[in-house]
C-alpha cells in the first residue's frame, strides 16, 4: 500500500464556483476518501423567520439562493397558503409555473457554462451564457429582477404578464430553441467530451436511492423522482415526462440537464396556451396557525420548506432542506475511486449550490 | 461522431456585434419593470411609517416628530414592498440602478410634508372660542 496524502480542494478553487471544501485523501492519483466541509457562507436565514412578519419573509426566503430564487419563494409561499387554506387564483398558479420553468432554464444554462468551463471548453461557456441572457431579459421584463424576481407573495403573484408579452416570450423561446439544440448537440456528441465524461463518477441506481440523491443526480442514475409530477402550482394540468437516464455517470447527468431545458420550453409553451384570464392575487388576512412541509422541484432537485406558525405574525420555525445538501453524500460516494484530475468535473455534475445548502 | 458542429455558431459570432455591452460607457439594459432604486415624493408623504414596518431589511427609518424620511440605499434590497404598500403613492420605483460606491454611505434624508392638518370644519369655526 502506498502512502496516503491529503489534498485540500476549495473553498477557493479556480474551477469551483462555490465555497465547498473537500479534503481529498489520495493514494497515488486515486481518491480513496473524501471529507466534505461546509459552513463558509452560513447566514442564519432560518432564525430570521422569528424576527420578520410571514409576508415579509418571502423576500428573505427568495434570497436563500441566487439561482433558484423564484422556486424558494414559491415553495415558502405554497406552504403558508396550505396552512391558511388559501385557494389562489388559477392565473397566478400558471404564472408561477412559467416563472419557475424560466428559472430552471437559466439555472441549467448557467450550469452548462460553468461545467464546460471546468473542462476547459470555453466556447460552450460563452455560448450558453449568451443564450441565458435571453432568458434573463424576459425575466427582467416580466418581473423586474434578473435573478431575484420578487414576484411571489402570499395569495398570488405581484405582477401579471400581458397576453402579447406572453406570445412574444414563447416566440423568443422558439428562436433560441434552435440554438440550444445545436449547443447541446455539441456538448453531448463531441468525442473529447464523451471521453471525459463517460464511465466517470458512476452512481449506481441503489446508491442514488439509498443515499437520498435528488433531481438530475438521481434521474441520471435511473431514479425517476420529479416533484413536479405531484402537480403543485399548475404542473398537474401540464403534460410532461421527467427526463431519466440510466447510466449514472457524468455524461448521464449532463444529458438529463440538457434534455430538461427542452422540457421546460415545452412546459412554458403549454402554459401560455392554457393560461386562463382572471385575477392574479387575493386578499389575505390573519396569520398561519399550523405546520406544513412544502415541496417543489428546483433545478437541482427537490427542496423542502418546513413551516410552523402559531397564529401570530411571526412564524415559529422555518427549516429548509435544499437539494445540494442531500446531494453531498452521493457526491462523497461518487468521488471515491476516481482520479484527482476528474474531481472538478464530478463535483460540478451534481451542480453544487453551497449558498443554498448553508442558508 | 460529428464534425464542424460549431462552425455555424462560430461564423455567426464572427460577423455579429459583441453580445456584451461596454457597460459604464453605454448604459445598462433596462425595462419599464426593472427595479432600480426607490424614490420619494416628499410632498405626498404623510409619515405613516407603513414602509418602515414592511421593509424586510429595515432600510427605511421615519421620524414622525422631525418629519424626516430616511433610506439607507445600501441596505435596501429593492423588493418594492414599500412602493406597493404606500397609501399615498409617494414612493415610486425608478428603473435606473444607483451608481456603484467605493466608500460606505448611501444614507439619504428627506424632509417630508407630514400628515395633513385637519381643515377647520365650519361648525368648529362657528363655535365661540372658549374663554
Amino acid at each position: 500500500m502506498s502512502k496516503q496524502i491529503t489534498i485540500p480542494f476549495g473553498p477557493q478553487h479556480p474551477v469551483l464556483p462555490e465555497p465547498l471544501h473537500l479534503d481529498l485523501v489520495l493514494e497515488d492519483e486515486k481518491v480513496v476518501d473524501v471529507i466534505p466541509t461546509i459552513g463558509y457562507v452560513h447566514r442564519g436565514l432560518e432564525k430570521l423567520v422569528e424576527k420578520r412578519e410571514y409576508t415579509e419573509y418571502v423576500f428573505i426566503a427568495e434570497r436563500i439562493c441566487g439561482i433558484c430564487s423564484f422556486i424558494h419563494s414559491q415553495t415558502y409561499v405554497q406552504g403558508i397558503e396550505q396552512i391558511m387554506g388559501l385557494e389562489i387564483p388559477e392565473r397566478a398558479q400558471y404564472l408561477r409555473t412559467i416563472w419557475s420553468e424560466y428559472s430552471r432554464l437559466h439555472s441549467h444554462l448557467l450550469w452548462l457554462g460553468c461545467f464546460a468551463d471546468s473542462m476547459g471548453f470555453e466556447s460552450v461557456f460563452m455560448t450558453s451564457w449568451r443564450l441565458r441572457e435571453h432568458i434573463l431579459d424576459d425575466l427582467e421584463a416580466t418581473t423586474g429582477g434578473r435573478v431575484i424576481q420578487g414576484v411571489c407573495k402570499v395569495g398570488g403573484v405581484r405582477r401579471d404578464i400581458a397576453p402579447e408579452k406572453l406570445d412574444e416570450m414563447v416566440k423568443g423561446l422558439k428562436g433560441i430553441e434552435h440554438e440550444l439544440q445545436s449547443l447541446t448537440n455539441v456538448c453531448l456528441h463531441d468525442s473529447s467530451i464523451q471521453h471525459r465524461l463517460k464511465g466517470v463518477g458512476v452512481l449506481s441506481n441503489d446508491d442514488a436511492y439509498y443515499l437520498g440523491a435528488v433531481g438530475p443526480t438521481a434521474r441520471g442514475s435511473g431514479v425517476a423522482i420529479d416533484i413536479r409530477e405531484t402537480g403543485y402550482a399548475a404542473f398537474g394540468k401540464i403534460n410532461f415526462k421527467p427526463v431519466v437516464e440510466y447510466d449514472g455517470d457524468c455524461y448521464a447527468r449532463c444529458a438529463v440537464r440538457a434534455k430538461e431545458m427542452f422540457t421546460s420550453i415545452d412546459i412554458i409553451e403549454q402554459c401560455a396556451k392554457k393560461i386562463p384570464d382572471g385575477p392574479v392575487d387575493m386578499k389575505v388576512t390573519g396569520a398561519p396557525d399550523g405546520e406544513f412541509l412544502s415541496r417543489a422541484e428546483q433545478p437541482r432537485g427537490e427542496v423542502i420548506h418546513y413551516i410552523k406558525g402559531n397564529g401570530k405574525k411571526n412564524l415559529v420555525r422555518h427549516r429548509v432542506r435544499t437539494p445540494t445538501f442531500t446531494n453531498i453524500p452521493p457526491l462523497v460516494t461518487l468521488l471515491k475511486g476516481c482520479d484527482l484530475a476528474d474531481v472538478p468535473v464530478i463535483v460540478l455534475t451534481i451542480d453544487p449550490c453551497i449558498g443554498c445548502a448553508e442558508r | 461522431m460529428t464534425f464542424f458542429q460549431m462552425t455555424k455558431t462560430v461564423l455567426k459570432s464572427l460577423f455579429s456585434r459583441p453580445a456584451t455591452l461596454m457597460y459604464p460607457v453605454k448604459p445598462a439594459k433596462k425595462t419599464d419593470a426593472t427595479r432600480g432604486h426607490v424614490k420619494i415624493d416628499p410632498t405626498k408623504c404623510i409619515t405613516c411609517r407603513i414602509c418602515q414596518r414592511k421593509c424586510p431589511t429595515q432600510a427605511i427609518c421615519v421620524d414622525v416628530k422631525e418629519k424626516i424620511w430616511e433610506i439607507d440605499q445600501m441596505r435596501c434590497v429593492v423588493c418594492a414592498i414599500c412602493v406597493d404598500t404606500c397609501p399615498t403613492k409617494s414612493l415610486t420605483m425608478d428603473n435606473q440602478y444607483r451608481p456603484p460606491m467605493t466608500a460606505r454611505g448611501g444614507l439619504e434624508k428627506f424632509n417630508v410634508a407630514g400628515p395633513k392638518k385637519k381643515e377647520p370644519v365650519a361648525a368648529d369655526a362657528a363655535k365661540p372660542a372658549k374663554e
